[in-house]
């Protein structure tokens, strides 16, 4: 997806996930941030919609297995039932439940997003911050290889490794998917980080003394927040959409189930032509909706961010 | 201009150099000894066929020879035009088994590619700035592009081609027919592109117009468009200067998707049981040919370069600013 670049709101903190039930950080002085981006985030309709498809989803796969009877790979049923009251997703050609399947799907989906986009954020942030504000030999260096790694197609690489490397648990996987997919924020953050070094406080913080880390985390960083949380929603799902395709292509994770993994299964097992719409179509429908839900939701938060886009 | 596309030429020899070096480098991190690991996933039982294929291993990754040789012998051999041979269609040589699958994936990628990039454009274009396109394309637009690409496909081969039965679903022609020149056989080809091309395009097409929409909204608050506003010029053409400013981001977007495209490309074509390089990896993997799939994705990596180098020459064209060596593109 082509990243545009939300204009950073200054002022705006990173604690305020918007729709995240319970405390936000208390205690905390200038707390008239925090409450304004709530109360506009709570107010916006794109946030609220995103939030509650992703956490529903979230919710089904943290606590869903507890209710389950059968485990993903267990021959629970009759061979290719449709929908039912018992399995409320049918079941595959080896009888196999598919609401299970679906469950245990999302929590390889949702770890695969957290850490793939985590991993990717720390990288993208850590070079951008470093190669804005540092400039110079170190700038060059840092743009150049962020430049090779945004050329080369990570997916390509990310199918030789796994082939490889026999790559086959989810965490690994995640890992290496961040690692191909942080150059763009990279950049973004560069150029951010270059606007703001000229700044006079920055000045002022670099005349009392403090060191570049510090003046990064301390000055920096606090006036990106909240498109630094964007981007990591971006970075979420763009790792969930990786990661489907390594599965179906059958480089998946082989100890865990995988939303990728099941369509993957449905077509080599020729369930389109069997007509088994209920083993296909809710893999890809999970993750189109909280991929989906994430990008709406990000369009919602630029607004909440940005007061010029908001709606009057 | 000189100076801008030098420092493009730079990066994507580097990119090569590096993507070159990954692919030679990532089996040999393989844990084990990797002969006898390809040896025991081909999972053959003859003795005199495990020896002659350690041997055949051993010569081809040259594993006898100090590592330095090791890596430029893999570099002569690349510039040879020498991939290795492939050992599921043994004894075909790898580089003329991709050769013969590249034109079906450029044959839906490239008009997949173009047409989504126009046609997205000028969705997002007419969009921008009217509020019951843009409470509709908005949403849509988001959900398609966060659709899995082979999810899409599996949707459109299930209805478009299992349950209404207009399209076919497996193959790049009919099995029964000879590859000849004919309009029977041109027919059959078309008839076996329409749904691969289909789902690429779909799934291409949200990403470029929401970004267009965005980019022109930024552009029609910019201070030039006030100002012609101010001037009183129509509508039509402020939008219109605010479209040319806004291709140049796009244009950006197109090198920087290039590379999850493709990756589409290889999983659609997969569903479709489409004869292109994407199953070829997938043949490759469950086969463990893996000169075949490295043969394949080294040939990707080139084309992506290649395109992003094309795209860079557009750019120059495109944007004078460029020529004159002001600001314009960051490279």
């Amino acid at each position: 997806m082509t990243a545009t670049q939300p204009v950073a709101g200054p002022g705006t903190e990173a604690s305020d996930q918007p729709g995240v039930a319970g405390p936000t950080t208390s205690g905390r002085k200038p707390g008239g941030d925090v409450r304004e981006t709530l109360y506009f985030a709570l107010r916006n309709p794109k946030v609220l919609i995103g939030a509650v498809v992703v956490l529903g989803f979230l919710l089904l796969g943290l606590i869903g297995p507890a209710f389950l009877r059968y485990a993903p790979m267990d021959y629970a049923g009759p061979p290719m039932a449709p929908p039912s009251a018992d399995f409320p997703f049918g079941t595959t050609t080896f009888g196999q439940d598919v609401f299970a399947q679906f469950v245990a799907g999302l929590r390889s989906t949702f770890l695969v997003g957290l850490l793939g986009g985590g991993v990717a954020a720390v990288i993208g942030m850590t070079i951008g911050f470093v190669a804005g504000y540092r400039g110079g030999l170190i700038d060059e260096l840092l743009n150049m290889l962020t430049n090779v790694v945004l050329v080369i197609p990570g997916f390509v690489v990310l199918i030789i490794i796994n082939a490889y490397l026999g790559v086959r648990s989810v965490p690994m996987q995640a890992l290496y998917i961040g690692v191909f997919s942080w150059p763009w924020v990279a950049r973004a953050v560069r150029s951010q980080t270059l606007s703001l070094r000229s700044r006079d406080f920055i000045d002022l913080a670099r005349l009392s003394g403090v060191g570049v880390g510090t003046i990064l985390r301390r000055e920096v960083a606090p006036n990106m927040y909240s498109y630094l949380f964007m981007t990591f929603v971006l970075l979420f799902g763009g790792s969930i959409l990786t990661a489907a395709s390594l599965d179906f292509i059958g480089l998946g994770p082989t100890n865990a189930m995988s939303l990728g993994l099941m369509m993957n299964q449905a077509v080599q097992w020729s369930a389109l032509h069997l007509g088994l719409w209920w083993w296909f179509i809710p893999p890809g429908l999970g993750i189109t909706l909280i991929v989906g839900s994430l990008y709406i939701m990000n369009v919602g938060l630029d607004e909440v961010f940005n007061p010029k886009l908001r709606e009057m | 201009m000189r100076g801008y596309l030098a420092r493009k030429t730079l990066v994507y020899g580097l990119t090569f150099v590096v993507a070159v070096t990954l692919n030679w480098l990532i089996p040999r991190l393989m844990p084990g000894d990797p002969v006898q690991r390809m040896v025991a996933r081909a999972a053959v039982q003859h003795p005199e066929t495990i020896a002659s294929m350690t041997q055949y291993y051993e010569r081809m990754f040259g594993l006898d020879l100090p590592i330095w040789q090791q890596y430029l012998n893999y570099w002569g051999s690349l510039f040879r035009g020498d991939l290795g041979t492939s050992v599921w269609l043994f004894p075909a040589p790898v580089s003329q088994v991709v050769l013969d699958a590249v034109p079906y994936t450029l044959g839906i990628m490239i008009p997949a590619i173009l047409l989504s990039w126009v046609v997205g454009n000028s969705v997002g274009a007419m969009a921008a700035r009217s509020r019951w396109l843009d409470n509709v394309a908005l949403p849509v637009g988001y959900l398609v592009t966060a659709m899995p690409y082979m999810w899409l496909a599996i949707l459109l081969a299930w209805g478009f081609g299992v349950a209404l039965g207009w399209f076919p679903v497996a193959g790049g022609y009919d099995f029964g027919l000879v590859p000849q020149w004919s309009w029977s056989f041109a027919w059959d080809l078309l008839q076996h592109w329409v749904l691969p091309f289909l789902s690429l395009f779909l799934v291409a097409l949200g990403g470029w117009a929401i970004g267009m929409r965005n980019l022109i909204i930024y552009e029609l608050e910019s201070d030039y468009a006030n100002y012609l506003a101010a001037l009183g010029a129509p509508k039509r053409l402020i939008r219109q200067y605010a479209f040319r400013n806004a291709m140049l981001p796009q244009i950006t977007g197109l090198a920087l998707q290039l590379g999850t495209i493709l990756g589409g490309a290889l999983v659609t074509e997969i569903v479709f049981a489409y004869p292109g390089l994407g199953k070829l990896v997938l043949s490759a993997i469950q086969n463990q040919d893996f000169f075949l799939l490295q043969g394949t994705l080294l040939f990707v990596v080139i084309g992506v370069l290649l395109a992003n180098f094309i795209i860079d020459i557009v750019y120059v064209l495109v944007d004078p600013r460029t020529r004159t060596g002001l600001t314009g593109a960051t490279a």
